[in-house]
């Protein structure tokens, strides 16, 4: 599984907007590059990535062959309640990544 | 004089005595993070942001993991941000048994074949990086204070004359860019000064975290000559002089360069 770095302040005031930042490991292979043996490397990408905020999608984004490896991604919300974020990046070859972080809301 | 100390007094009158960077070097060396785009800066300043924490996350995994049938490397290390702290910047260092100048990645590799009777990591594989990048993370502010072993004195000298030498078919030298015309643009790249306070290095250019002799070897293939192996002794000896050259600029390990 890959590795993903995400950050987000644990606690909040209600109704305050936050930053949320959301690094994972990937390779983002094109499928336009050739590799040592001069044979084209398959495309390997991260098709998806969305972040949920108690069931409730919150953003989105889709990923093409131009982004670069080791996607970072930063947002705002506003933290309404306290509850769970969760992250999931999915792509080519089955990839899929779910990590969720708790947020307390006072 | 602490012993810390009494390193620093060394290695900076061993850089007086080379003479290459004697007066007003101190002032005129530049990390190469100084000459960078600010978002490039910020993006390593920023430990979620920067794609290197990836490989230090890995690291800290494995200092932890039993290695085959016998220890991990906390078993005998104990607490990295302890034990492992200021061990990064001093290497490469001189290896007692084999009795030669090692660098940290090999050091990690004999360590695997001595203590943990596992086979060596392959050079540039992601486990290497991850423990080499976890283990210089550890050093991350200080200043780089080369090893005072006598025995590297010779090393390092073979070091300086091969960062001297021209090679390849454009017949150039490490000096020729890197001393004499660093800030100068070349092929719409600004020549860095060449330090090696930030290794091993996310460089945007490879999309990945690379070491020292994978940047060298870079340079070397770009003037078109032989580039030497990884590990190899010229690599290491060349690590060791450019370690003195860099000696005080404080470690950015893992730093982030375009």
């Amino acid at each position: 599984m890959a590795r993903a770095l995400i950050h987000l302040p644990a606690a909040a005031r209600k109704g305050e907007v936050v930053e949320v930042r959301a690094l994972i490991a990937h390779a983002m292979e094109t499928g336009y590059r050739a590799g040592a043996d001069g044979r084209i490397l398959p495309r390997d990408i991260i098709r998806r990535f969305s972040c949920r905020y108690d069931g409730e999608l919150v953003f989105s984004a889709d990923l093409y062959p131009a982004v670069s490896a080791n996607p970072y991604f930063a947002f705002f919300l506003t933290a309404d309640g306290s509850g769970s974020l969760t992250f999931t990046w999915e792509g080519d070859n089955g990839f899929a990544q779910t990590e969720t972080v708790t947020i307390t809301v006072s | 004089m602490t012993a810390r100390g009494a390193a620093w007094a060394f290695s900076w009158g061993l850089l007086a005595s080379a003479g290459a960077l004697a007066q007003g070097a101190a002032d005129a060396r530049r990390s190469g993070f100084d000459s960078m785009s600010p978002r490039i800066q910020a993006m390593q300043r920023d430990d979620q942001q920067n794609p290197g924490m990836l490989w230090v996350a890995d690291g800290e995994a494995l200092w932890t993991k039993v290695a085959g049938t016998s220890a991990s490397c906390a078993h005998c290390h104990g607490d990295a941000g302890q034990t492992m702290r200021g061990v990064a910047a001093r290497y490469p260092d001189w290896d007692k048994i084999d009795r030669r100048p090692v660098n940290l990645a090999q050091r990690i590799n004999l360590c695997r074949t001595r203590h943990q009777q596992v086979p060596p990591l392959p050079p540039e594989s992601a486990e290497l990086l991850g423990l080499e990048a976890y283990v210089g993370h550890q050093s991350r502010g200080m200043p780089l204070t080369p090893s005072p072993a006598k025995e590297l004195d010779a090393p390092r000298e073979h070091g300086h004359r091969q960062w001297e030498q021209r090679i390849g078919q454009l017949n150039l030298s490490c000096a020729l860019c890197h001393d004499q015309l660093p800030g100068r643009v070349l092929g719409g790249a600004t020549i860095p000064q060449g330090h090696v306070n930030g290794y091993p290095t996310y460089r945007l250019e490879w999309q990945g975290l690379g070491s020292l002799q994978r940047r060298i070897r870079n340079c070397v293939i770009g003037v078109r000559a032989e580039p030497p192996a990884f590990h190899s002794d010229e690599m290491v000896e060349l690590e060791l002089y450019l370690t003195q050259r860099s000696a005080g600029l404080k470690v950015e390990t893992p730093a982030v360069r375009p």
